[in-house]
C-alpha cells in the first residue's frame, strides 16, 4: 500500500467523552496515519456515510456511556449493508469484560479498554489492516 | 513576613546545605529524576525556605476565614461547625430504582442529594425519541415528565433536602419539575436548597451535553438567576465547572483559569441582562476536581478563592461578602481511575478526599473503586462514602482550619497556580471573553494539549500509573458490576406512551405555544416552562419548542 493508512475517529451516541478518542486520533495521525474525526454525538448512519465518502481503512468508534452493545453491532451492520466488509472496525472505552465476545461476535475486530497505550492500538492497526 | 537580614542567613544556611550535604548525598544516590514537576508543569524545588514567600503579605494574601479573600476557607469555623456536605452523585435505570437508592444514601448518613441524568434527559430528548435508542437509564436517570420528576423524589421530603442535579442544557426544565414536585409536596419554593449545574460554557469546551447555541443559553442561564433571585432564593443557580476541564486532560493551573473565565462571562452576561450584581453573585457556586497531586491541589483551591475574591471585588465591583465568596463542590477525579487492580482506586480517593477537605471544599463526591469498569455497586458506593466519613471522623484534618496554611510550599505554589490561571484569564480576555475563546477553540486546543502530553508521559513511563505501566498483575475478570436492565429502556418508552394518552393535551399544546412565543420574545422564560412542566408536557417537546426559536449548537471539531 503506497498511500498512509486512513482512519474514521468516531464517537457514536450522546456520550460527551471525548478525551480519549482525541488522544487516540493524535497518536495515529503522529504515527503518519491520516486521521478523520467525527466529533460528538454521531448516528450509525452518519459514521457509515463518513467512512465511505473519506474511504477509510480504519473505523475506530469510542463510547464511555454504556450505549456499546446497541451502537457499535449496527455501525458494522450498516457498513456491511453498503457492501463494505475489508474495513478494519474498533472499539473503545469503558466496556466490560464480559461485553467483549458478543461485540467481536458482531464484527467489531478489538476492544480497547481504559489504560491502553496508543502504542498498542497503533501496532493493531498496522497488522490487522485489511486492504 | 521576614526581615531581610534571617533571609539572608536562611540563604546562606541553604547554600551552604546544598553545596554540602546535599552534593555529597547525590554524588552517592542521584535524585529519582532529573526534575520534578507538578501536572501544571512547576518545576518543585528539592526544598522550600522561607526565601520562598520572601514578600509574603498575610493579610493581603491570606487573610482569615470567611473573610476577604477567603484563601482560608469561606466559613469563619469551617469543619469545626459542621463538616462539609457529602453527597454521592447517584442515578440510573428508571426514577423507581434512583428513588431507591436516594433513599439508601441517606439512611447511611449521606446529607445531600445528588442526581444524574442519563444522556437523553441531559440533551433533552425524551425515551423515544430516535437518539435515545441505547442510552436510555444508562449514565443516570431517565426523565421524561414531570410525573418521573414526583416518582423519584417520592418519599423525600424536600425541605429537608439539599440537591444538587447534573443538568445543564435543559437546567429551567428540571429545576422547574423540581419545584412543581416541592409544591404538590406542600413545600415552597423559597425553602428549596440545591444546586443545578447550568454551566453550557463547559459543555461547548469539554463536557458535550450542549443543545441551543451559546447566545439563547445565555439567556436561559441569566434567566434563571433572575427568577431564583427573586423566587427560590436558597438555590445555587449555577455550578460553574472545572471538573470536566480536568477531566478532559488540563493541568491544575488550567481548570482554575478556564472554570474562572467562565464565571466571568456569566457575570457579564447577567450584567449585561440588567441584574445588579449583588443579587446574584450570592448564588454562583463552582465545581472543582480533586486529584492525585495532593499539595498542588490544596494550593489549587485556595488559589481559586483568592482570585474569584479578587475579580468579584475589584474587576465586578460587588459589595456583598458573599457575592465574593468562592463556594464549591469537588468530586474526586474520574479519569485517574484504573480499570487494572480496582481496589487501589479507593486509595486514590482517599487521597483526593484529603486533598478537597485540605483545600476547603464544601460538599464532597467521591467516586467509587469500580468507576473505571461500569456504574459503582452499591457496596462501592458505600465505601466511597465511608471514605469521606473516616476523613471527617477519624482523621484530625478538619479540626483546625485550612491547616496547611504557612507551609512554605503551599503558599508558594498556591502563588503560583494564581499567577498562571491569571496569565490564562489575562489571554482570554484579550480574545474577547470565554465565549470567544471557545468559538476560536483556544481553550478546547489549550486542554488536548495537555492531555496529550500526559499521556505520552504516561506512556514513556515518566509518569506512573500503579497498576497500569508498572506494578502489573495477571487479573481475573472483574464479575460483580452493576448492569442497566436494557428493559429500562422499553418500560420508559411504555410510560412515556400512557403519558401522552392520559393528560390533557390541549393545555400541553396551550402551553407550548406560549412558550415558544415567549422565546420569540424577551420575557424570563422560567413562568412558562414551568406552567409547560405542570401540564406533563415532556423535557423533550419543552426543548423542541426551544430548538424550534433558537437552533441548535454546531460543535467546532478541534484535533
Amino acid at each position: 500500500m503506497d498511500r498512509p493508512i486512513r482512519v474514521l475517529v468516531a464517537k457514536p451516541g450522546l456520550d460527551g467523552h471525548d478525551r480519549g478518542a482525541k488522544v487516540v486520533a493524535r497518536a495515529l495521525r503522529d504515527a503518519g496515519m491520516e486521521v478523520i474525526y467525527t466529533g460528538l454525538r454521531q448516528t450509525p448512519e452518519q459514521i457509515v456515510a463518513a467512512a465511505i465518502q473519506e474511504d477509510v481503512d480504519v473505523v475506530a468508534m469510542s463510547i464511555l456511556s454504556g450505549a456499546h452493545n446497541h451502537l457499535f453491532p449496527k455501525v458494522v451492520n450498516l457498513l456491511r449493508e453498503q457492501g463494505v466488509d475489508d474495513v478494519l472496525i474498533l472499539g473503545g472505552g469503558v466496556i466490560p469484560e464480559d461485553d467483549i465476545p458478543g461485540l467481536k461476535e458482531a464484527g467489531v475486530e478489538a476492544i480497547f479498554t481504559p489504560g491502553t497505550s496508543t502504542k498498542d492500538i497503533v501496532e493493531y492497526i498496522q497488522t490487522h489492516i485489511k486492504r | 513576613m521576614f526581615d531581610e537580614k534571617k533571609i539572608e542567613e536562611i540563604k546562606a544556611g541553604r547554600e551552604n546545605w546544598e553545596n554540602g550535604k546535599v552534593k555529597k548525598a547525590i554524588d552517592k544516590f542521584p535524585e529519582r529524576k532529573e526534575k520534578f514537576t507538578t501536572s501544571s508543569g512547576f518545576e518543585v524545588k528539592r526544598l522550600y525556605t522561607p526565601e520562598d514567600i520572601e514578600d509574603f503579605d498575610y493579610n493581603e494574601k491570606l487573610g482569615y476565614p470567611g473573610q476577604y479573600p477567603f484563601t482560608r476557607g469561606v466559613q469563619p469555623t469551617m469543619y469545626r461547625g459542621r463538616l462539609w456536605t457529602m453527597r454521592q452523585y447517584a442515578g440510573f435505570a428508571t426514577a423507581e430504582e434512583s428513588n431507591k437508592r436516594y433513599k439508601y444514601l441517606l439512611e447511611q448518613g449521606q446529607t445531600g442529594l445528588s442526581v444524574a441524568f442519563d444522556l437523553p434527559t441531559q440533551i433533552g430528548y425524551d425515551s423515544d425519541h430516535a437518539l435515545s435508542e441505547g442510552e436510555v437509564g444508562k449514565v443516570g436517570v431517565a426523565i421524561d415528565s414531570l410525573k418521573d420528576m414526583e416518582i423519584l423524589f417520592d418519599g423525600i421530603p424536600l425541605d429537608k433536602v439539599s440537591t444538587s442535579m447534573t443538568i445543564n442544557a435543559p437546567a429551567s426544565v428540571l429545576l422547574a419539575m423540581y419545584i412543581a414536585v416541592a409544591e404538590k409536596q406542600g413545600v415552597s419554593k423559597d425553602k428549596l436548597r440545591g444546586t443545578i449545574q447550568n454551566d453550557i460554557l463547559k459543555e461547548y469546551i469539554a463536557r458535550g451535553t450542549y443543545i441551543f447555541p451559546p447566545e439563547p443559553s445565555m439567556r436561559l442561564i441569566t434567566d434563571i438567576f433572575e427568577y431564583c433571585s427573586k423566587e427560590v432564593p436558597k438555590w445555587n443557580t449555577i455550578s460553574i465547572s472545572g471538573y470536566h476541564i480536568r477531566e478532559a486532560g488540563s493541568t491544575a493551573a488550567q481548570e482554575v483559569a478556564f472554570t474562572l473565565a467562565d464565571g466571568i462571562a456569566y457575570v457579564e452576561a447577567a450584567l449585561k441582562a440588567g441584574l445588579d450584581v449583588d443579587d446574584f453573585a450570592p448564588r454562583l457556586s463552582f465545581f472543582f476536581n480533586a486529584h492525585n497531586n495532593l499539595l498542588e491541589e490544596v494550593a489549587k483551591f485556595r488559589a481559586a478563592r483568592r482570585i474569584w475574591a479578587n475579580i468579584m471585588k475589584n474587576r465586578f465591583q460587588a459589595k456583598k461578602e458573599k457575592s465574593m465568596m468562592l463556594k464549591f463542590h469537588t468530586q474526586t477525579a474520574g479519569s485517574t481511575l484504573t480499570a487494572q487492580q480496582p481496589d487501589n482506586n479507593i486509595i486514590r480517593v482517599t487521597i483526593q478526599t484529603l486533598a478537597a477537605v485540605l483545600g476547603g471544599t464544601q460538599s464532597l463526591h467521591t467516586n467509587s473503586r469500580d468507576e473505571a469498569l461500569a456504574l459503582p455497586t452499591e457496596e462501592s458506593v458505600r465505601i466511597a462514602l465511608r471514605t469521606q466519613q473516616i476523613v471527617g471522623y477519624e482523621s484530625g484534618v478538619t479540626d483546625t482550619i485550612d491547616p496547611l496554611a504557612g507551609s512554605y510550599y503551599i503558599e508558594s505554589l498556591t502563588d503560583k497556580i494564581e499567577e498562571e490561571a491569571m496569565r490564562y484569564i489575562e489571554t482570554i480576555d484579550e480574545l474577547g471573553g470565554a465565549p470567544k475563546a471557545i468559538a476560536k477553540g483556544y481553550i478546547q486546543k489549550e486542554i488536548q494539549n495537555s492531555s496529550y502530553k500526559y499521556q505520552m508521559a504516561v506512556e514513556a513511563q515518566e509518569e506512573i500509573v500503579v497498576g497500569v505501566n508498572k506494578f502489573q498483575i495477571e487479573e481475573e475478570q472483574h464479575k460483580d458490576i452493576l448492569r442497566v436492565d436494557p428493559e429500562v429502556e422499553r418500560l420508559q418508552r411504555e410510560k412515556l406512551s400512557q403519558l401522552r394518552k392520559q393528560r390533557d393535551n390541549e393545555k400541553v399544546d396551550e402551553s407550548l405555544k406560549k412558550l415558544g412565543k415567549a422565546a420569540e420574545g424577551e420575557e424570563n422564560l422560567m413562568p412558562f416552562i414551568l406552567e409547560a412542566v405542570k401540564t406533563y408536557a415532556t423535557l423533550g417537546e419543552i426543548c423542541d419548542v426551544l430548538r424550534e426559536v433558537f437552533g441548535e449548537y454546531e460543535q467546532s471539531v478541534i484535533l
